[in-house]
């Protein structure tokens, strides 16, 4: 058994621990907005956050959750009004949508660790995420959108 | 693909013939309907009411005054339903925040289904528009009663219809209106639209309908779809797409495997997947981990010994043979003009297979349920699987229904619905619901790729370096011969042809007798599916003739650009016609011109770099949309290496109806051209496709996005498509680019580093203007 919080909720899998953390979430705990790309941690559509840093859920076993909190892009923001979210409508990022949930989730650590991101952070730290649509011009866009919105909340 | 339901290319996009449009009051509100044949003179209640619609394009207005609108295009990416809707609704006058979309299922009173060929906005403009002008015509003549107006007082305007002082709103008239009204099929042709300058939803921008759940992960993929007591399968996949079979099975190490269940070689009538082995676990993980374990041996016919260079040499002895392929274009004289010529430039040119890689794995789940097949799944073309599905499963197609999910992905790999075929076998061989998930390299290996293409070109020049033949050879394997031959049009010689695999050699320039010959490769068609990846064959038949110009150019020294406007004329059979193509070949020198102007004449590019032009009429000579391209490179002449620096674009769609919808399948489409020209590209060898993951297949990312500056041309023409024209234009640009930038011609894509070494030594210094 395995014990963890769940987007702020304790939860605990009977699965086996080196079942990989995407398939957990997605078929023992429900939560679908995590995705399956490519199984081999190069494509970022499985990114969540675990104790607040970005991985690969898909190459992570569940035994490396152990005790720790996961968010997932259900959990971003209560009400999916984080200033990403609102930033990836604004600038209508999306094409698929496919790989938008891992899009997020990484560039929710990247504003953590580089608040104003210059284009090359953004290439460093997103480079691992391949958008097949190749909406990438807008979701740098909404990185930066972002980046604004959350400084001007600092200051306020 | 309604090619074949359509084409004449003079008609209407979309033929109204023989449709009504009915119009009645339901326990649901009003109902908005086109009519079968010679249905539409009858009640159009009672008509509603017994089903006797045809209503693949329908809308209903509730007693609050909500609108729907049905759609039967794939949601993948393209925001299609907003789109669609905004026609509609635009003639409807209703208030866009009362508008919802509903994608609907496979039913067979839907009619055609399939989201492909750059064509949904292009066919449904006309029909949805007349629909909503004859709902909107209703809506007020019922108004006119109620409030007791005369018709011709009242206009309708953001869900209201307005009379002097009094007014009512749609709700209303649903609430307290009769409506049972009728259009004929005549009424409807004649029924006028909105002029241009009185369009309020079309070509004005609007937030996406599909994208605030693509930001929070309530989006509903295939790969998301479940029902109760579902078992996880995943295939095997056997060594050769078409020629193997199952000799035996080894489990043994797959059942200390927790949760693994069993597994099944599949009998599959359809013959759609030969020599597929399905492992079924309780879950897709423990499925994942017992087919890795599962030992199958096969049988395999002599296409596990062919590889991609097989094919192309295939393909260079087809054309060699004259007497091979179909005559697209064949005028008299070509061979003499060749005879006679002063000179001849000939090169041929090549592209290799390029993967779909949409982001989700391919899956779908099957089960039967009282009697009903449901199949549940992102697909692209319901009307093309339904009937292989019946055949597979040993059923009528009227037992199968496909419900249709989002797309993690299009590209044209779900225009092929081969992989809903193993997932209902598999359910029907163990009685339960099965969901079938495939890893990315089971999804690789079953891919329907693009072929690999060899491509010869011609030209005769005379002694003032006029042109006066062209001729265009282009070998490929067909999807549509593999997957719908009955879809084939014939050629000048009688010969079926694949329409979508020559398209775009049959250019818009005027080059005097002209010939483009198509030619099934049929030793790739044997080998593998070929697919219909994003654009098909102006994929490669632009990457031959537009690198071709520029060649062409340099050989009577003229600038590429002022060569292209020389041969886009319009004269002749480029002159276009209306509706799709008015004005021809000058609209197509016109976005050259424009690009021309934007990119202007700058001499201080640094050193090594280039700009390169290209110019395509994007998918095909029916629906052109004008797309030119400008590409900005800078070469490393030690590494070969290919830095892309910008591309600027600019296209002439003719009525832009998502302004911003139409911009992103331009970005999006550009990248994948660039992608496919500079990090994408796989090969076959011996029976499979060499890529597997994202280890060795490397589409472009986001540090390699150049700079990207995008305008469309303003229009009021008809809507032609947009999801794939852009990437038409983008590959032979940049090999245009590279050349201007150091000499090195390029003449196959994908364009590695060391194609460009090689090139480099044969180059000869660029011509200064």
């Amino acid at each position: 058994m395995t014990t963890m919080q769940l987007n702020g909720r304790a939860v605990s899998v009977d699965a086996e621990p080196d079942t990989p953390l995407l398939w957990v979430i997605r078929d023992e705990l429900g939560l679908t907005g995590t995705k399956f790309g490519c199984g081999i941690g190069m494509c970022g559509a499985c990114t969540v956050h675990l104790n607040g840093r970005a991985i690969r859920s898909c190459i992570t076993p569940l035994s490396a959750a152990e005790g720790s909190e996961i968010t997932t892009i259900e959990g971003l923001d209560p009400a999916g009004q984080h200033p990403l979210q609102k930033a990836w409508i604004e600038t209508q990022a999306p094409q698929c949508g496919y790989c938008q949930s891992g899009q997020i989730m990484q560039a929710a650590t990247l504003l953590k660790d580089f608040p104003q991101p210059t284009d090359k952070d953004i290439d460093a730290v997103m480079n691992g995420s391949l958008c097949r649509c190749m909406a990438y011009r807008r979701i740098r866009a909404a990185i930066k959108l972002a980046a604004v919105e959350m400084s001007q909340g600092e200051q306020s | 693909m309604s090619k074949f339901e359509r084409h004449d290319p003079d008609s209407e996009p979309f033929a109204l013939s023989r449709r009504g449009f009915l119009i009645a009051a339901t326990s649901a509100g009003v109902l908005f309907a086109f009519s079968r044949s010679g249905l539409a003179e009858e009640d159009a209640a009672t008509a509603i009411a017994n089903k006797q619609y045809d209503p693949n394009l329908w809308c209903s207005i509730d007693a609050d005054g909500i609108v729907t609108v049905n759609i039967i295009r794939a949601e993948m990416g393209q925001h299609v339903g907003t789109a669609l809707a905004r026609i509609l609704a635009d003639e409807l006058e209703a208030d866009w925040n009362n508008v919802r979309i509903n994608h609907v299922d496979s039913d067979p009173k839907w009619g055609t289904m399939v989201t492909g060929g750059s064509w949904s906005v292009w066919q449904s403009f006309t029909p949805l528009s007349k629909a909503g002008a004859a709902a909107r015509t209703a809506m007020i003549g019922e108004a006119a009663k109620l409030l007791g107006v005369a018709t011709a007082a009242c206009t309708a305007r953001n869900s209201v219809v307005s009379a002097g002082s009094k007014s009512i709103s749609y709700a209303d008239i649903v609430k307290r209106g009769s409506l049972n009204r009728s259009f004929s099929e005549d009424e409807l042709k004649s029924m006028t639209v909105k002029p241009p300058d009185q369009r309020r939803l079309v070509g004005h921008e609007t937030q996406a309908i599909d994208i605030p759940d693509k930001t929070d992960g309530k989006a509903i993929y295939g790969l998301d779809a479940k029902v109760e007591g579902m078992v996880h399968g995943r295939p095997k996949i056997p060594p050769t797409r078409n020629g193997s079979k199952v000799v035996s099975v080894d489990d043994s190490a797959a059942k200390k495997i927790k949760g693994y269940l069993s597994h099944v070689v599949l009998d599959d009538p359809s013959n759609t997947v030969p020599g597929w082995v399905m492992v079924f676990a309780d879950s897709v993980h423990s499925a994942i981990r017992a087919t890795d374990l599962v030992k199958v041996t096969w049988s395999n016919d002599d296409t596990a010994s062919i590889s991609e260079k097989d094919i192309l040499d295939h393909g260079a002895k087809l054309i060699a043979d004259a007497s091979k392929g179909s005559m697209v274009f064949n005028d008299d004289g070509v061979d003499a003009a060749f005879s006679a010529a002063d000179s001849v430039l000939e090169q041929t040119y090549t592209t290799a297979s390029v993967l779909h890689f949409a982001l989700e794995p391919i899956n779908a789940l099957a089960f039967e349920k009282d009697g009903i097949w449901e199949i549940h799944t992102g697909n692209q073309w319901q009307s093309l699987a339904l009937p292989v599905l019946a055949k597979a499963l040993g059923v009528d197609e009227k037992k199968i229904v496909m419900r249709t999910y989002r797309l993690g992905g299009g590209f044209g790999r779900r225009l092929n619905g081969d992989y809903t075929v193993p997932a209902a076998l598999a359910s029907k061989s163990i009685g339960k619901p099965v969901k079938m998930v495939c890893t990315r390299a089971d999804d690789m290996l079953f891919d329907s790729f693009r072929s690999p293409s060899l491509q010869r070109v011609r030209m005769a020049f005379d002694k003032q370096g006029k042109v006066t033949a062209m001729q265009h050879d282009a070998s490929a394997g067909w999807p549509t011969q593999v997957m719908v031959p009955s879809f084939m049009p014939k050629g000048l010689n009688g010969e079926p042809y694949d329409p979508f695999s020559i398209s775009g050699a049959d250019s818009w320039y005027t080059v005097g007798a002209q010939r483009v010959r198509a030619i099934s490769n049929d030793m790739a068609n044997r080998a593998f599916r070929p697919g219909w990846l994003r654009s098909v064959g102006p994929g490669w038949t632009n990457w031959a003739s537009e690198t071709f110009m520029d060649e062409a150019a340099h050989k009577v020294a003229m600038d590429p650009v002022a060569f292209r406007l020389s041969l886009l004329d319009g004269k002749g059979r480029n002159a276009g016609s209306a509706p799709n193509s008015v004005g021809g070949a000058l609209r197509q020198a016109a976005v050259l011109k424009r690009l021309k102007e934007k990119v202007g004449s700058d001499t201080s590019l640094p050193k090594d770099s280039g700009i390169g032009f290209a110019t395509t009429f994007g998918q095909e000579r029916d629906m052109p949309t004008w797309v030119a391209c400008a590409a900005q490179v800078q070469v490393d002449r030690e590494t070969g290496r290919v830095r892309l620096q910008k591309l600027t674009l600019v296209v002439d769609a003719g009525t832009v109806v998502h302004p911003d919808g139409a911009l992103a399948q331009v970005e999006g489409g550009s990248l994948w051209g660039a992608s496919m020209a500079l990090h994408e590209g796989s090969e076959f060898v011996n029976g499979q496709i060499k890529d597997t993951n994202l280890n060795t297949y490397t589409p472009l990312r986001m540090g390699d996005v150049p700079e990207l500056d995008i305008e469309f041309i303003e229009s009021t023409q008809t809507a032609v498509g947009l999801g794939e024209p852009a990437t038409t234009v983008v590959g032979p640009a940049i090999g245009n680019a590279i050349f201007a930038a150091v000499g090195a011609r390029l003449r196959h894509i994908p364009i590695r580093p060391a194609d460009v070494l090689a090139a480099l030594k044969q180059a000869t210094p660029p011509a200064q203007a």
